[in-house]
């Protein structure tokens, strides 16, 4: 080779031109580009009709318009704190450290489910109780709950599609009934579902409904066996059923109004009651109660005595993924729940980094203590 | 030991268990972004494979000032010396930087940040939803800009090894040294 003795031979420009230079390069740039591609396919860049979490939090977006700072989901809330008292029944199940007997710090959310936050208040709209256990030596779990006895789908596509079929027709202010009934053609089991949701009364307030869990977790105990689990917060004020009449007397917040009202008189309480599934109950689906005669075991009681509005570094400030748990409770095979945890993380991400408004709910000076 | 031109053993297997990590967290972080189904198992690998990149990188970086690498060939145009120097040092930047972002976000955001059973780090910064959200996309930018450069290395190396057939492959890969320097000698033989 005639350039070879030259110092920068191997990488001057004649070098890199020659046939099995240029074959090379064919070859690299290949490599890299099945690289490059494999990437772009992972991250759903090539893939423009799979349901990510920013395409469900999209969605949130399109059917209840830009609210930004909120959450997507749940939007209107109010921030609640309290204790968990266990009464250790719940050990037999689970080695988690809030079922040790004794008291645990809680801080939650009570709020709407819905994507506007300045929805107003009705009869109709499910509520939520979301909250974060905080035991002393680590092992914090969150929950998020709702007064429904099962949820409305199986699946994160079928909550995809629901969220459309759902949105409200500018026109009439309801759902586009051809487009409900062609959503429940395709969703046999929200049908059913709904029949279940409707049969339940709702309660006057947030104060005496009662949160479930819906979607199926397991407990591990520490031997390391493993028991599917559903849990509700049952609550011990009486269910008095919402009044006839016109809902609030008109005023928007007359659900959030009446909890921070009651919250002022004195302490509510929920008993935490866990449902222990049998093998053969559905733990992939949400829409499917599990059969009366399931073992029940009150595992504690949650007292709440703390109200406040969303404001920073309180719980509107929080994630409330339902996937934070500790050691000694686990994931079930619902497809919903790590939908849920990424979808909160994305809605989470985007609020966090919008400018934010007051909540619609406030609570008057002298609102903190009970 | 090292034979001369060649990365020590040390600095070999640091460098080959990081790439497969790199490469395995890079595919991980964008798939967990894109995906409902797998997001909270792809999330659960992500934080301990992270705290494993930030040790090893910890270590890698006292193993180069104590082994250092071996010169890039002396007649390399100081151009392309510059690149792949640069490039170095932004490939420890990122290892450094990628870690400690997930780690100091998690933080803001008030999540638990758990590795694995009871296994959990402790928060190095206060509960701020405001610089969880800069950190989040410093996180996604850093990660980007590691993916660009982690195939800017990939390319490189492949050019070393199959353009320029220098020495600069052979030191972190010694099982291709003998067939380069074959085919190198066979190269220079003018074919008649």
């Amino acid at each position: 080779m005639p350039d070879h003795g030259t110092p920068s031979s191997r990488y001057g420009l004649s070098a890199l031109i020659r046939p099995r230079a240029l074959a090379s390069f064919v070859v690299i740039g290949a490599i890299v580009a099945a690289v490059a591609a494999s990437f772009a396919y992972v991250a759903g860049v090539l893939s423009p009709h799979r349901l990510t979490q920013a395409r469900m939090i999209d969605r949130f977006e399109l059917v209840n318009g830009p609210h930004p700072g909120f959450r997507r989901n749940h939007a209107k809330g109010v921030c609640v704190a309290g204790w968990f008292d266990s009464n250790g029944a719940g050990q037999r199940l689970s080695k988690a450290a809030v079922f040790r007997p004794g008291r645990t710090p809680v801080v939650g959310r009570f709020a709407l489910a819905g994507g506007m936050p300045a929805m107003a208040d009705n009869p109709k709209a499910v509520r939520s109780m979301a909250l974060s256990f905080r035991p002393a030596g680590g092992g914090e779990w969150r929950t998020g709950m709702n007064d429904i006895p099962v949820f409305p789908v199986a699946t994160p596509r079928a909550f995809y599609d629901q969220l459309l079929a759902a949105r409200p027709d500018p026109a009439t202010g309801k759902p586009d009934p051809a487009r409900m009934k062609a959503f429940l053609a395709r969703y046999p089991q929200t049908g059913q579902a709904l029949r279940l949701i409707g049969a339940q009364p709702f309660s006057s307030g947030f104060d005496n409904a009662s949160y479930n869990s819906l979607d199926a977790f397991r407990f591990v105990d520490a031997q390391g066996r493993s028991t599917p689990v559903r849990w509700s917060m049952a609550a011990v004020q009486p269910f008095a059923p919402e009044p006839a009449g016109e809902a609030g007397g008109g005023d928007p917040n007359y659900l959030f109004d009446a909890l921070v009202a009651r919250l002022r008189q004195g302490p509510l309480s929920w008993r935490l009651v866990v449902t222990v599934g049998q093998p053969g109950d559905p733990t992939n689906d949400a829409t499917r109660p599990w059969p009366a005669n399931r073992e029940h075991v009150e595992v504690g009681t949650l007292t709440l005595n703390q109200v406040e509005a969303e404001s920073p570094g309180d719980c509107r400030d929080i994630n409330f993924d339902p996937l934070v748990l500790p050691p000694g409770i686990a994931a079930s095979d619902d497809p919903l729940l790590s939908a849920r945890s990424a979808a909160y993380s994305t809605s989470f991400t985007r609020r966090a980094g919008e400018a934010k408004s007051p909540s619609a709910v406030q609570v008057p000076a002298g609102g903190k203590g009970a | 030991m090292a034979r001369p031109g060649e990365f020590p053993l040390l600095s070999r297997i640091l460098h080959w268990t990081m790439a497969a990590l790199i490469l395995a967290m890079l595919f991980i972080g964008l798939g967990m972004a894109a995906s409902l189904a797998h997001y909270h198992q792809l999330v659960a690998i992500h934080r301990p494979i992270g705290v494993l990149i930030l040790v090893l990188v910890a270590v890698r970086l006292v193993n180069r000032l104590v082994n250092p690498p071996p010169p890039l060939p002396a007649d390399m145009p100081l151009l392309l010396k510059f690149v792949a120097q640069a490039s170095h040092v932004a490939l420890y930047a990122l290892m450094f930087a990628l870690p400690l972002v997930g780690w100091g976000m998690l933080s803001a955001a008030r999540y638990p940040i758990v590795l694995f059973g009871p296994l959990r780090l402790p928060p190095i910064l206060p509960h701020d939803v405001g610089l969880y959200a800069a950190l989040r996309t410093t996180h996604t930018v850093l990660a980007l800009l590691l993916l660009a450069t982690f195939l800017a290395h990939l390319g490189a190396a492949l050019t070393h090894a199959l353009v320029f057939r220098d020495e600069v492959f052979p030191s972190m890969a010694p099982w291709a040294r003998r067939r380069v320097r074959i085919e190198a000698e066979a190269e220079a033989t003018p074919e008649v």
